[in-house]
């Protein structure tokens, strides 16, 4: 059983926005709304390291226990979608992500939040598999082409890989081993529970 | 107290308690998410579709993924 995940690795990023601008394109994300940023930690200071950043599709995921109405599942593979026929927009998810990915278009009146939108590991939502109503709510259904999330394969320096949790986490891993550092994934253990991937295991 | 007073109270006890019943609140279910077809279920538009893999095969579709994200994403498998 597949399971998704995605893995951002620091010592690639170049915070060139790519996967950005590829998840806008790809899925016609509305002004104002961001699926997937790039965050920079200690900008402009020598070392610094940039992160892309996005619903991280989590094992235990706090959106889905905070929702007062119940509007987000889990598919088979581990992506976190929601219903938005049924989201209300109150907004708890947003509290709850530790990432900051839930985000809401604020096109209405008196600035009213809209329906939430996020990240759906391209996997579209709950509407046919690839219908125009699928397309028009959550942008393109990529994982029921065969393919992977745009901004993983769009990554110019495969810094943000995606798809496959134990492929990716080999992949890296075959990385850290090939430089010899930058084991640290940011935002793995809190998503996916306390294990690193990549770390080197316990020397015997 | 008579009872004809006493008809007349448990009567009116009645109607008000019906009257209370519509104060009663409704069921509120959550609203349950749409079940989601399955990704190897693939899209109507088979023109789109990435590698050899058949709709409906989710063996096949699994493999897909796991041979995408090698290929595209591990650079080691490529490099000489």
């Amino acid at each position: 059983m597949a399971r998704m995940k995605f893995i951002c690795d620091a010592e690639r990023c170049i915070e060139c926005n790519g996967c950005v601008t590829a998840c806008k394109a790809e899925h016609d994300v509305p002004w104002g709304v961001n699926r997937r940023r790039v965050v920079t930690l200690n900008d402009g200071v020598p070392g610094e390291r940039s992160i892309s950043v996005a619903c991280m599709h989590c094992s235990d995921a706090p959106c889905m226990a905070v929702c007062p109405v119940n509007c987000f599942y889990k598919t088979d593979e581990g992506v976190v979608l929601h219903d938005k026929d049924v989201c209300i927009g109150c907004g708890y998810c947003s509290y709850a992500c530790p990432f900051g990915a839930p985000q809401f278009p604020s096109a209405g009146t008196f600035g009213v939040r809209g329906k939430m939108d996020k990240c759906t590991f391209c996997a579209g939502g709950p509407e046919a598999n690839g219908s125009e109503a699928e397309f028009e709510k959550y942008g393109r259904n990529r994982l029921a082409e065969g393919k992977l999330p745009i901004c993983a394969e769009m990554c110019s320096t495969k810094a943000l890989l995606g798809g496959d949790g134990d492929v990716v986490a080999d992949i890296f891993r075959n990385r850290v081993l090939q430089r010899g550092k930058g084991a640290e994934v940011w935002g793995w253990g809190t998503a996916y529970g306390s294990k690193q991937a990549g770390q080197p295991g316990a020397k015997s | 107290m008579s009872r004809p007073s006493k008809v007349l109270g448990l009567s009116v006890a009645v109607v008000f308690l019906a009257g209370l019943s519509a104060c009663s609140e409704q069921a509120q279910p959550l609203g349950a998410a749409k079940k989601d077809a399955a990704a190897f279920t693939g899209t109507p538009v088979t023109a789109n579709h990435s590698g050899t893999w058949k709709a409906g095969d989710k063996t096949a579709w699994e493999q897909q993924i796991k041979t995408r994200t090698q290929n595209g994403q591990n650079e080691y498998t490529r490099a000489p």
